[in-house]
């Protein structure tokens, strides 16, 4: 009976707090280094832009199609952090997301946007392919067949 | 020979892309005529005494931008009798968000009691002119003799959630150094906000 409790609870637990870890621009960076020959697609969104919670099906449907080739897909949040328990998770849940989300750990916009990409004005959606060899950042919002193009055509 | 070629490719490329891009730190900007919530057009030229603006791309609906909203009417407040008054403009399309609407503008004027012009911008003559990206999107301007010069690009503040022990006020600091006849000592910042949204087709 109390293994059988443990269990459970071990199981509510899990399944309560596994879906969105928290993410500093160095551990992305470290994944992307040990990502051999994977090709990262990276993801800026919030759960209050509407255009970003818009797209998030095109991402999945992309997950999907690459399940078996070196291909990633990261949703990176950058909602607030004190949001993390009342608003992300929630929304993760709610929309059954199944591709990896992290809540951006960062404190300075000013200097996490930069990193990410020169260019970028820090709107968003925005979107980054990266892996060891090519990086291009896209500030904009992504079709299925857009997100599809630039991924084969990534060089 | 081929390398003066590519030079001068790389010079017109450049010049297309800044072309493109809008104003910089620097830039003189042209002045326009919009309409403003009162049905009547507005333009920078009519503010005789100014020394500057606050031009603020801020919009009905981005949850940053409504974030925002109490600190821009205090910027107006503080600084529109000082010579700096901040002149919103709305670069989103109601064709595409139908909240952004003129109708929509006019009701939240209102409704937060906006002490400063808040005006429409369609199909994105001026939006495109500054080059602002996003809502909220700061231009400060100063008048000079040669016109209205471009001082300062970015965010308010580095605050968005309004819980930063270390918070920064970058409008304030670069109205403050222009106001005693210095270049803001920060001209270009960053901050997360919400994409333009653009007239579909």
């Amino acid at each position: 009976m109390r293994i059988f409790f443990i269990i459970c609870l071990t199981l509510i637990t899990y399944s309560s707090s596994a879906q969105v870890k928290l993410l500093t621009l160095d551990d992305l960076e470290k994944r992307i280094a040990q990502g051999k020959d994977t090709t990262y697609v990276i993801n800026f969104w919030a759960t209050w832009c509407s255009p970003c919670v818009a797209e998030l099906p095109n991402f999945e449907k992309l997950r999907v199609a690459n399940l078996k080739k070196p291909v990633k897909v990261l949703l990176v949040s950058l909602d607030f952090k004190s949001k993390l328990q009342k608003e992300v998770i929630p929304f993760v849940k709610k929309n059954n997301i199944k591709a990896e989300v992290f809540l951006l750990n960062e404190q300075d916009q000013q200097q996490y946007i930069e990193r990410i990409d020169k260019k970028w004005s820090g709107a968003i959606p925005a979107t980054l392919f990266v892996n060891k060899k090519v990086r291009q950042f896209y500030e904009k919002e992504f079709t299925e067949e857009e997100l599809k193009s630039t991924l084969l055509n990534l060089k | 020979m081929k390398n003066l070629f590519l030079i001068g490719f790389m010079l017109v490329s450049g010049f297309a892309i800044a072309q493109t891009e809008g104003y910089k730190v620097g830039d003189v900007v042209k002045d326009f005529a919009l309409k403003n919530v009162n049905s009547k057009n507005v333009s920078l030229a009519d503010y005789k005494d100014a020394k500057g603006y606050i031009v603020v791309f801020t919009c009905n609906t981005c949850p940053v931008a409504k974030g925002y909203q109490e600190r821009v009417s205090a910027l107006n407040s503080a600084y529109a009798s000082k010579g700096y008054p901040v002149i919103a403009i709305n670069p989103n399309d109601a064709g595409t968000v139908p909240d952004e609407s003129f109708e929509k503008m006019q009701a939240l004027a209102k409704e937060k009691n906006f002490s400063f012009p808040y005006l429409l911008d369609p199909n994105h003559i001026v939006t495109k002119q500054f080059g602002a990206l996003k809502t909220p999107h700061v231009f400060v301007l100063s008048k000079s003799e040669k016109g209205n010069v471009v001082e300062y690009i970015g965010a308010i503040d580095n605050d968005a959630e309004g819980e930063n022990p270390d918070k920064i006020n970058y409008v304030q600091n670069a109205i403050s150094d222009l106001s005693v006849g210095k270049k803001p000592a920060v001209t270009l910042t960053k901050a997360v906000g919400c994409s333009i949204k653009w007239k579909k087709g």
